[in-house]
């Protein structure tokens, strides 16, 4: 890759103790992304996704591996040097009725960050400052004084986006931002976020369980399977040609909304995600692969380069 | 799959056809601090036996507000229903609170959209479903009410040995399987859905609707279907009603609103251009401008026309807008008569 490296994870683990043993969230997770890029990350409930996102950020801390910012590895850094950092990467949470608070007025959310790092000397900069983002993310002046409440879900996640947008960052992680909207607004939304990428040069993670969303925002894609790394690849090729059994059983999954789909029976994958604690050798997969043979039982697949920049971890290609 | 006791399965495939349920200008406004919400606004609508309408509208359009006032389950203080409701020959508005109590459950019945805060936490799953049959047949034996909790557990695929258990002990989508065995419990003649695949993984929803659908048609129940997901709708349903603002702006077949080469509706439009295609590249999606308007605050003429593309000075007019009909095919809209934008 020519161009510059932003965010690079080598072999990222985190793993929580449980009383019932240890729960591999994300295991053995490396990937590169390069400056204004996006990162589609994909995975069912329970994979591992958002536990990814917030280990990047350092919100929780890594069992394993190397996080990489920006050049500077941030997998050890003190607590002050990450408060500074934090201006650099930022997030925007899934849920925008619970991730404002509700105490807080639109204009104290967004000013929130700005006088925590103290960015601006008087309140009036800071003002301005907050009716720009508010611009920005076409968010009407006279919410100033409004409280999350008394907006709708689709302006309460422009305040998050707002929010996250004040300290001018270089990454956001978006963990669902669009999944708790209607379709309508979820389109909104979507557009907004990929014109402020344009605008701004953001690079983004984008979390979602959703993968007609994450083909028209991201660059690449990442399928996790259990904090497991299953298929990795550009987004055309990954919605082209999908290779690992479980991401052809995510795409088949996908109500189409057209009737000459209507009878044909889609390929429907058995049983739900089995538990991520003290997880089988093997393939994580292979419980409910329709393909597993008995390779797939026992060992775990290499993540390994099948096609020109394109990973995927599956004993059918190796 | 085990199939379905009883001589109501059979008399309903009969009469297939027949209408089960025929809503006339129903509309329902609620009041709080002297505001009034018009939450639904005339809509008629008619479900024939073992058949599925899907109800298609974005949050805030009626659709479970419609669902709910069939049942007579709105508050009772703070909401004025108008209209008849008409299941199988009877008006239900203004049905006796006794009435109501032996058909809910029993001839209709309704899965919540969300299982995780549905079912009761305290009680086993199969004490909840044993519950309902208890209810509506005061005289069968506790050992029949076993075997057919044990019957309709394996119907919605979950092992009968796990009716001990509490919902904690359920995933999301076992939970939502929970639910529906509650609902089809006295194998009633209309389901209600209120987004039962919302809360899933896409997964589990394509599990979900594929044994939905199989009971539909094993059980030759009808099915009202609400849902913000086309692509559900054209999967299972047979008719589709698209809602907003409290009103039906188009209702038909699944042919006739889901065909690209007839009319439609610029909303019916907008919601399918939203749909973030997977067969298809292109760089941005094409949203609907605006907002939902609140139900306090509808403007006047069409609701629709301040986010509408079409939308011209006539559309503003105190007037609602004319039902164009053609065949099975209704919709709502002033470019279909004279005096409204041109297609």
């Amino acid at each position: 890759m020519s161009e510059k490296v932003l965010l690079e994870c080598k072999n990222l683990k985190k793993y929580f103790e449980t009383p019932k043993g240890m729960l591999h969230a994300v295991d053995d997770v490396s990937f590169k992304i390069g400056e204004g890029k996006t990162l589609g990350v994909v995975g069912e409930s329970g994979c591992g996704k958002s536990t990814l996102g917030r280990t990047i950020l350092r919100l929780l801390p890594s069992t394993d591996g190397k996080i990489i910012f920006d050049g500077k590895d941030i997998t050890d850094i003190k607590p002050k040097d990450m408060t500074a950092l934090r201006r650099q990467m930022q997030i925007i949470f899934q849920d925008p009725f619970s991730s404002l608070d509700p105490k807080m007025t639109v204009y104290q959310i967004i000013e929130e960050p700005l006088c925590i790092h103290k960015v601006f000397k008087n309140k009036q900069e800071r003002t301005e400052r907050v009716a720009e983002l508010m611009e920005i993310v076409g968010l009407d002046r006279r919410y100033f004084n409004t409280y999350p409440h008394e907006l709708d879900g689709g302006r309460r996640q422009r305040i998050g986006i707002a929010r996250a947008l004040a300290l001018n960052p270089k990454f956001i992680v978006c963990d669902e931002p669009v999944s708790a909207l209607d379709v309508s607004i979820q389109a909104q939304i979507l557009n907004l976020m990929m014109n402020l990428k344009d605008k701004l040069g953001l690079t983004y993670i984008f979390i979602t369980h959703d993968l007609s969303v994450v083909k028209h925002i991201s660059d690449d894609i990442l399928v996790l399977y259990l904090g497991k790394m299953v298929e990795m690849t550009s987004s055309d090729s990954l919605f082209e040609d999908p290779l690992h059994p479980y991401t052809k059983a995510l795409l088949s999954a996908i109500p189409i909304p057209d009737i000459s789909h209507k009878g044909k029976e889609a390929e429907i994958m058995k049983g739900e995600v089995t538990s991520p604690i003290d997880p089988p050798e093997g393939c994580r997969f292979a419980a409910r692969c329709p393909k597993a043979t008995e390779r797939c039982f026992k060992e775990m697949p290499e993540f390994i380069e099948v096609k020109e920049k394109h990973f995927v971890a599956c004993h059918l290609y190796n | 799959m085990l199939s379905i006791r009883s001589s109501r399965a059979e008399h309903r495939r009969k009469n297939m056809g027949e209408k089960l349920l025929e809503i006339k200008n129903l509309s329902v406004r609620y009041t709080a601090d002297k505001v009034v919400s018009r939450a639904v606004n005339q809509v008629n609508l008619s479900i024939d036996k073992g058949e599925v309408l899907g109800l298609v509208g974005e949050t805030g359009a009626g659709k479970t507000t419609t669902a709910l006032s069939i049942l007579g389950l709105l508050p009772k203080y703070t909401s004025t229903v108008e209209g008849e409701i008409i299941f199988d020959g009877e008006n239900l508005k203004g049905a006796s609170e006794k009435k109501l109590r032996s058909i809910r459950g029993s001839r209709i019945s309704m899965i919540f959209q969300d299982p995780m805060t549905s079912l009761n936490p305290v009680f086993r799953v199969g004490s909840q479903i044993a519950d309902v049959i208890r209810f509506h047949n005061r005289n069968i034996s506790h050992h029949e009410i076993n075997q057919r909790v044990d019957n309709i557990l394996s119907l919605v695929g979950i092992p009968p040995s796990r009716k001990n258990e509490y919902a904690h002990q359920f995933s999301g989508g076992m939970k939502q399987r929970v639910m529906i065995a509650i609902a089809i419990a006295c194998n009633p003649d209309l389901l209600i859905a209120d987004e039962p695949t919302t809360a899933l993984d896409v997964t589990i929803q394509a599990q979900v609707i594929k044994m939905m659908r199989g009971l539909q048609k094993e059980m030759g129940s009808s099915v009202m279907l609400i849902t913000h997901d086309l692509g559900i709708v054209a999967n299972f349903c047979d008719k589709v009603a698209i809602m907003y603002a409290g009103e039906i702006v188009e209702y038909g077949t699944l042919e006739d609103v889901f065909d690209k080469s007839r009319p439609h509706h610029p909303y019916t439009n907008g919601l399918f251009n939203s749909i973030p295609n997977i067969t298809e590249r292109t760089k941005r999606l094409t949203p609907i401008n605006g907002l939902t308007p609140h139900p306090s605050e509808l403007p006047d003429g069409c609701k629709f026309h301040p986010r509408c593309p079409k939308g011209s000075e006539y559309c503003q007019s105190g007037d609602n807008p004319s039902k164009y009909i053609n065949g099975t095919h209704m919709i709502q809209c002033h470019q279909f008569d004279k005096g409204g934008a041109i297609l």
